[in-house]
């Protein structure tokens, strides 16, 4: 079917008696296509001010934390994982590329790369909240939460350790539910031998397939770069590591002669070495050597090492990363919507309105993650 | 020419006029005369507004015979002067508020008397130099007076209106403010900045005295008495406890110091505990842990961490045991 | 709501002529209301719904104003005075001033007014009024469960520690302000891309202009307070310590980010009732508006500069000297676009030929209680001063005059200038003019006192004061009662011309703009075709006739 197909199509079942010779994807009250596409694009752009200008908040409360006590931002990004962060940067840029080709697809009423390049991106926004899972778990497992939350000394009970882990199992069951259902949904359009259900479903249920590669790929690197913390610290002493918590772990391990193989997990290790660690949360002024704090520079490490300070960052990196999150979840869910439309072959070169503003919309949630990545991860 | 309208105007009296309390800071007359200024400004611009308004109003009323010309709908000549002057009058009115400012917030120095304040809700506690503690403010005519100023809580607001100046106090900083007064007597003192419950009962009051009466005050107020009894009725009276507490069973914010001596006072977790020195040293030191049953929902009574000596604990729970019955 | 306002406002037209299709009758029923696409119906509801938070809004006022009138206010606990201003304050400021005008007027008349059949996203217009519903929800939820005693400006720490249900009412906050985002993106694109032929921007009529720029203030300031109020959520659910201070957050940030709002916010509630006081200047004298781009172009700037100026409501907050001086600064630039309109507003009185109808005079009462609180302004803005009058009564009384005597009363006079065009029913004059003398009345004498009380040193939300300032409370609360008086039987009046109104003729009062060139009420489409545009402000061959009791244009 061409876009003139459904041109015609579309002109056929008038019902509303007021749209002269409106086709049903012109709405009534617009005179002409440009009016719409021109409207459309305006009410996108300053839908995206406002979202500038939203962020443009936690930005100021992040610069304001940060200027009030440089050396806790410095201290506690330490926690983050920059490859993580990296990898989530890669797969978000390339997600824009194909939501860029998506949208020159739609203009040159390219049905299938349409499909394909939208699926594509969904994918990526998977892959995306995958690896996001894994970061935001292992953290808790940490104790590295928000605010008053906050473990003083990121050195957290067994208990707080397996928390992480069933947190990250509780993020997987919606997630898994998807799964399923879109399996069941393709092998039904396959056996119907439904071309539009079968585009529909087939790039919905990719995308709840990357989500679970997306967090096999983040605990790989999660435990990977545990092992080269690992094997930094055993090769040079007072090298920032990706995980000072890991390294301070296992620097117990050494301490007490409980020392683990380099081939076992890092997960034997933290629970090794934690199974020693004080189970009550005590400040580090009050005993400071019972706590290995990783030392890296002139940071006072114990004093930034408090709730009402590090706390802070992982506040403001929650609150940052999560409402970006969010907004991945949007952008989802509207991506959803525009393969469902696009299954349906309704976009084309004369109707390309909403593919172009929801790129719009991922350029600029893929822009506010190009600098959240630096501002959070990249500080020292 | 101001002096001149003013005085054939009830507004002169320079004790209290129509508008303002006494000026007893000096700050105030500079307030006022301001005030005033800013008064006539005003009233200028009303009138030429609101007079031609009414005779507009009247003369180009739509009746029979008269028809009015729908011209004159631009001349630039006036909607410059309009927009020209206001902006001259403006510049002269924010460089003479900034400059009043500056002599306001500017600090004094040489010999000033520094006066800590602690605002909670809902009293005030001064601390004097010789560590006299009062809950109302003492000051020497004459001397400049400066006030450091913490809140362990919300944020409040001291507000003397006799001296014109207010200004927030802010958790988790210190705020200053100073004045110098100018007058001898007993001024209002309030709170400006909402801060719950009792907030409108979070005034007390501003004494001026001549300087050897006030060294004279301070020297007294220092000096508790020997009973611990009533030290610890001296403290009451002095540290803030009375605002939330009664001494005579009724229920003000929290419970009543009256009656609960010695015996088993119900928890909100579901305990019971014993009403005895550790549980109100434990209630006076940290008021968060436990809630008297049907008190949870009171609002948050401050630490007394650090603020009270040892001694004084002693003299305030000997105070309630005398208040067993 | 919906059902309200099909019950009122559903009653066909008139029963002797051909009822003639319009808006109101195109479809019935309970669902043509509540999913209507169509902007009449949705600034209906919207009108409906923020008339209804005004009524409890005020009601709740008149109570609390009745305990003032006892030093130690023995009618209410200090707990239920507390809780009582904070829902006033939060419903009148988010629940009806800020989508009064711009949602209920804007959504019935920016169409209309620039010949357009609708706004450009219909739907999201039927979403931006079911999120103020939402809103409104909640806060109802907030004042069923009580307790909610923080002001409506949420400062922290106060709002972490308040045992009511702060979430609830910071929920709702964020939620009306996406319905108040979404608003004002539509009416820009709308104006932006919607205009006829011949629509200029400087043909718009000035309640375009004024309303194009609230639009943009509520897109570019809105989006603060929605992370703000979202963080001070977060803030009370997981204590992330931002604004709190035992976390080493700030609470003086918190009140910057509030302030940033909601200062424009002042901007969105009073640039559209000036809008509305241009039109009806210039329709009832009958004359062309004075100064028609000075007043365009000061809206615009009152929009811009309001941006500036967030920091004067913290001037005793401690913030360093320097910030506070350039606060002041820009402060004051703010009155000078104000200065011009008012000045221009009487200039189009001169040799007009001035109507003394209800609107009229409720657009003087604007002019008169406007200039008393854009001057008392002038007290506030200079640092020193504002040293003496900050939280007083004297605040209190500045911005009731600007809010309540500025907005509100240009709303009331708005409705009843476009009532005909809304019910196409004429409302009852001589109960009109009384209600605006009563208003007059009321009003002065509800607030003038309160400036005494000001910079006598009676500080603001004060459940109990001292004796000596208790007849100025009694004389304000009389007044109170008498301006309750007066907005009821506005409210009479208006109802009369739903039950027993004369049927409105397409242009009662002579205006030419686009609404009065359609049929009251206005078509479902408004335009049969598009329309042909004019200067709006060329009263010229525009002739009262007898015989349909309203004006027509004679060629």
């Amino acid at each position: 079917m061409s876009a003139t197909e459904t041109l015609e199509h579309s002109t056929d079942e008038q019902h509303d008696d007021h749209s002269h010779d409106h086709p049903d994807w012109l709405a009534h009250h617009f005179d002409d296509a440009e009016q719409q596409f021109d409207s459309g694009k305006l009410g996108m752009w300053l839908f995206l001010v406002t979202e500038v200008l939203f962020f443009s908040g936690m930005f100021c409360a992040y610069a304001l934390l940060r200027s009030q006590s440089p050396e806790t931002f410095a201290f506690a990004s330490q926690f983050l994982n920059e490859k993580l962060g990296a990898i989530n940067t890669g797969v978000l840029l390339f997600s824009s590329l194909t939501m860029a080709w998506a949208v020159r697809a739609s203009q040159l009423s390219q049905h299938r790369t349409l499909t394909a390049t939208l699926g594509m991106t969904l994918g990526c926004a998977a892959v995306f909240l995958g690896v996001k899972a894994v970061e935001y778990t292992h953290k808790w497992g940490l104790g590295l939460l928000p605010g008053h939350l906050y473990l003083s000394q990121g050195v957290p009970t067994n208990e707080d350790h397996e928390f992480g882990e069933r947190a990250l199992i509780w993020l997987c069951v919606l997630p898994a539910i998807m799964l399923v259902g879109f399996l069941a949904w393709w092998i039904q359009a396959l056996i119907q031998k439904s071309t539009v259900q079968l585009r529909i479903a087939g790039p919905l249920l990719v995308a709840a397939i990357m989500y679970f590669a997306g967090v096999g790929l983040g605990r790989w690197i999660e435990s990977d770069s545990s092992h080269a913390g690992h094997a930094d610290h055993a090769s040079s002493a007072g090298h920032a590591t990706a995980h000072p918590a890991h390294a301070s772990a296992n620097e117990h391990g050494e301490d007490h002669d409980h020392h683990s193989s380099e081939t076992s997990s890092s997960h034997e290790h933290e629970e090794k070495s934690f199974s020693i660690a004080p189970s009550v949360v005590t400040l580090p002024q009050a005993n400071p050597e019972q706590v290995a704090l990783p030392k890296f520079g002139s940071v006072p490490s114990q004093d930034v090492n408090q709730r009402g300070r590090a706390g802070l960052f992982f506040s403001i990196y929650y609150c940052m990363t999560g409402v970006h999150a969010l907004h991945i979840i949007g952008g989802m869910v509207v991506i959803s919507w525009l393969i469902i439309k696009a299954a349906k072959l309704q976009f084309h070169s004369q109707y390309f309105g909403p593919v172009d503003n929801v790129g719009l919309y991922w350029h600029l949630v893929d822009f506010i993650w190009i600098y959240l990545f630096p501002l959070l991860y990249l500080i020292t | 020419m101001l002096e001149m309208i003013q005085s054939v105007l009830p507004l002169a009296d320079v004790n209290e006029t129509f508008w303002f309390p006494t000026q007893a800071s000096t700050f105030a007359k500079e307030i006022d005369s301001f005030y005033d200024i800013l008064f006539w400004i005003s009233m200028f611009f009303f009138v030429i507004i609101m007079v031609p308004m009414g005779y507009f109003m009247w003369k180009y009323r739509q009746r029979k015979g008269y028809q009015g010309s729908p011209e004159a709908l631009h001349n630039n000549a006036l909607e410059i002067t309009w927009t020209v002057i206001p902006t001259f009058i403006v510049v002269w009115i924010f460089a003479r508020g900034t400059i009043g400012y500056l002599d306001m917030t500017k600090m004094p120095e040489g010999d000033v008397l520094e006066i800590k304040v602690q605002a909670m809700k809902w009293a005030w506690s001064f601390e004097y130099p010789n560590s006299a503690v009062h809950e109302t403010l003492h000051l020497p005519v004459g001397r400049p007076v400066k006030l450091i100023m913490r809140s362990d809580d919300v944020l409040h607001s001291l507000f003397i209106p006799a001296f014109r100046c207010k200004q927030d106090i802010v958790p988790g900083r210190y705020n200053r403010m100073w004045f110098e007064a100018i007058k001898t007597g007993e001024f209002d003192l309030f709170c400006t900045e909402y801060c719950g419950d009792k907030h409108s009962q979070m005034i007390t009051r501003v004494f001026v005295h001549e300087p050897e009466e006030y060294e004279k005050w301070v020297a007294e107020a220092a000096r508790p008495p020997e009973s611990p009894v009533e030290h610890g009725e001296w403290l009451y009276q002095r540290r803030g406890c009375k605002s939330c507490h009664s001494i005579d069973g009724t229920k003000v914010i929290g419970p009543s110091f009256k009656g609960s001596w010695g015996k088993d006072v119900d928890l909100s977790v579901g305990r019971t505990i014993r009403f005895d020195e550790n549980y109100v040293r434990r209630s006076i030191l940290e008021p968060q842990a436990e809630f008297r049953n049907g008190y949870q929902g009171a609002s948050a009574m401050p630490s007394y961490q650090g603020r009270f000596k040892e001694k004084e604990l002693d003299a305030i729970i000997e105070f309630m045991k005398s208040l067993k019955d | 709501m919906s059902t309200v306002a099909e019950k009122e406002l559903s009653i066909p037209v008139s029963t002797g002529d051909a009822v003639k299709d319009n808006f109101l009758t195109h479809t019935r029923g309970f669902l043509t209301w509540a999913l209507t696409l169509d902007h009449k119906r949705i600034g209906l509801m919207y009108l409906v719904g923020v008339m209804s938070s005004f009524t409890i809004a005020g009601i709740i006022a008149l109570i609390f104003r009745t305990h003032l009138m006892w030093p130690d206010g023995n009618l209410l606990t200090v707990q239920q005075y507390n809780q009582m201003f904070t829902l006033h304050g939060a419903i009148m400021v988010f629940l009806f001033i800020i989508p009064s005008i711009p949602a209920a007027m804007g959504n019935f008349l920016l169409p209309i007014m620039l010949g357009a059949k609708d706004v450009a996203f219909p739907r999201l217009n039927l979403m931006s009024f079911y999120l103020w519903v939402t809103g409104a929800i909640f806060f109802v939820v907030g004042l069923l469960l009580t307790g909610l005693d923080t002001g409506w400006t949420f400062y922290t720490p106060y709002s972490l520690d308040s045992k009511g249900p702060v979430v609830w009412a910071t929920l709702a906050v964020f939620v009306l302000g996406f319905s108040s985002i979404f608003t004002g993106l539509n009416f820009i694109v709308t104006i932006n891309t919607m205009r006829p032929p011949g629509m200029t921007w400087f043909r718009m009529p000035l309640f375009l202009w004024a309303t194009y720029a609230t639009s943009i203030i509520q897109v570019l300031a809105t989006p603060v307070l929605g992370i703000t109020v979202l963080l001070l959520t977060l803030e009370r659910l997981l204590g992330i310590g931002i604004f709190d201070p035992k976390l080493n957050g700030d609470p003086v940030t918190f009140q910057h980010f509030f302030w940033f709002y909601s200062h424009p916010a002042v901007y969105i509630m009073i640039l559209p009732a000036m809008g509305i006081i241009s039109e009806l200047f210039a329709v009832h004298c009958h004359k062309g508006i004075f100064g028609y781009r000075l007043i365009a172009y000061s809206s615009v700037a009152i929009a811009l500069f309001g941006f500036l100026v967030w920091g004067h409501h913290m001037f005793t907050s401690g913030m360093s000297d320097v910030a506070a001086i350039i606060f002041s600064a820009l402060t004051f630039t703010v009155s000078i676009p104000s200065a011009i309109k008012v000045f221009n507003w009487l200039a189009t009185m001169y040799r007009g030929t001035i109507s003394l109808n209800t609107p009229m005079l409720y657009a003087l009462n604007f002019m008169f209680l406007f200039t008393i609180g854009g001057l008392t302004g002038l007290f506030l803005g200079p640092l020193s001063l504002d040293r003496h009058m900050h939280d007083t009564y004297f605040v209190v009384a500045h911005f009731h005059y600007v809010m309540m005597g500025g907005t509100l009363v240009a709303l009331v006079g708005g409705l009843f200038h476009w009532w005909p065009k809304m019910v196409g029913r004429m409302y009852n004059e001589p109960l009109g003019i009384l209600s605006a003398i009563l208003v007059f009345i009321g009003f002065n004498m509800s607030f003038l006192p309160q400036f005494v009380l000001g910079t006598r040193g009676m500080p603001r939300r004060y459940a109990t004061y001292k004796p000596e300032f208790q007849d100025l409370h009694i004389v304000s609360t009389i007044g109170a009662y008498i301006l309750g008086l007066g907005l009821l039987v506005a409210l009479i009046s208006l109802l009369y011309a739903i039950v027993r109104g004369l049927r409105a003729p397409a242009n009662p009062w002579g205006g030419a703009t686009l609404e009065w060139h359609c049929s009251s009420p206005p078509p479902f489409y408004n335009f049969e075709r598009p329309p042909t545009v004019h200067d709006p402000y060329d009263f010229r061959g525009i002739e009262y006739d007898e015989k349909i009791q309203g004006y027509v244009k004679r060629k």
